[in-house]
């Protein structure tokens, strides 16, 4: 079951792609967070999502077998052959807008992870289960941060909430499943997200009801990232990302 | 960037079991949690540490530079104080 057109090349890319951009959109903080020590915090909780994309991308390519390594498929592909989900991609807003889109990513990829950690691949279980402990770290980090910033003062209140309303039409991506994760599933190497979801939105409900923010109800969906269809700012993170290697191909340290 | 008041705390790290917590440096933070939190990203970033202990840099009490003499000095001049007087045997060792 391997190849480019295999859906383990496809999942792990799923994967790795969210890591990856994920990553950048913390790596944008640098230098600019509020204060040094959450400067420090951010570059920390990107570096370990690069990390994650890395190896991901790395097996990725072995999976594939036409010789890609990690930086090939981060730097070298179109913006229409990623497939991280829409959620990771978005414009990094202000500081509660990335402590709350950190924790609706984290607290079920976390989760995932865990699952993965007993995949039958015994690859994707090693990179899921180092995985799982940096995304423990980041999902208390936010938490901490959702809770300080929903309780603090109005205007800090207004805006975690202005940003949870604005990413949880994003996170149903993070539950769908397809005819890859299908075949996977069935031979046990990939996880349903689906039955993480009670667990996740439980989570989600005791850091809201502290925070005193209201988590929103069921309500449309966004989709498309996993299959390709991207919104504008997928476009404006890879003029960034890829300019070095597309200026310079094969540009080393 | 803004000013920010956040207070100072004192930060503490016990690098293995048995050993004692020692002073690594200070940070800003809102609260305890959160500086337990900054206090992982910039001192234990490379694995060091078992326990990380965090203080108020307001609830510590410093001596006076100035009274050093007052503090430290009496005690060079008393040298039963000091165990130098012992002999070792050798087969101690390290002691």
């Amino acid at each position: 079951m391997r190849g480019s057109g295999s859906a383990l090349f496809i999942y792990l890319l799923r994967l790795g792609d969210n890591a990856l951009m994920l990553g950048h959109r913390l790596s944008e903080w640098c230098g600019r967070a509020p204060v040094l020590e959450e400067d420090l915090a951010l570059a920390n909780m990107g570096l370990d999502l690069l990390g994650q994309a890395r190896s991901f991308l790395t097996y990725a390519g072995e999976v594939e077998g036409k010789g890609r390594d990690e930086d090939a498929l981060a730097y070298l592909r179109e913006a229409g052959e990623y497939r991280n989900i829409l959620l990771v991609e978005l414009p990094g807003g202000d500081f509660a807008f990335t402590m709350v889109r950190q924790l609706l990513y984290g607290s079920l990829i976390q989760r995932l992870f865990e699952a993965l950690a007993s995949s039958r691949d015994s690859t994707l279980a090693g990179i899921a289960a180092k995985g799982a402990n940096e995304l423990a770290y980041h999902v208390r980090h936010a938490a901490e941060w959702t809770i300080r910033l929903g309780d603090g003062t109005a205007e800090s209140h207004r805006r975690t909430q202005l940003a949870l309303d604005e990413l949880w039409p994003y996170t149903g991506e993070m539950l769908e499943t397809d005819e890859v994760e299908h075949a996977l599933i069935e031979q046990h190497i990939a996880v349903d997200p689906s039955r993480l979801r009670q667990a996740w939105e439980r989570a989600l409900a005791e850091v809201t009801e502290e925070a005193t923010l209201q988590l929103p109800r069921q309500t449309w969906m966004q989709s498309g990232g996993r299959v390709g269809r991207h919104s504008e700012h997928l476009g404006h993170i890879l003029s960034e990302l890829q300019y070095l290697q597309r200026t310079y191909p094969g540009a080393k340290w | 960037m803004t000013e920010t008041s956040w207070p100072l705390w004192e930060v503490f790290i016990r690098t293995r079991n048995g050993g004692s917590h020692r002073h690594v440096g200070s940070l800003h933070a809102v609260d305890a949690t959160m500086a337990l939190h900054h206090a992982r990203d910039a001192y234990a970033r490379r694995g060091e540490g078992v326990s990380i202990w965090v203080v108020p840099s307001a609830a510590m009490t410093a001596s006076d530079p100035g009274d050093r003499d007052l503090l430290f000095e009496p005690a060079a001049t008393k040298i039963y104080r000091h165990p130098t007087f012992y002999e070792v045997p050798d087969d101690v060792g390290h002691m």
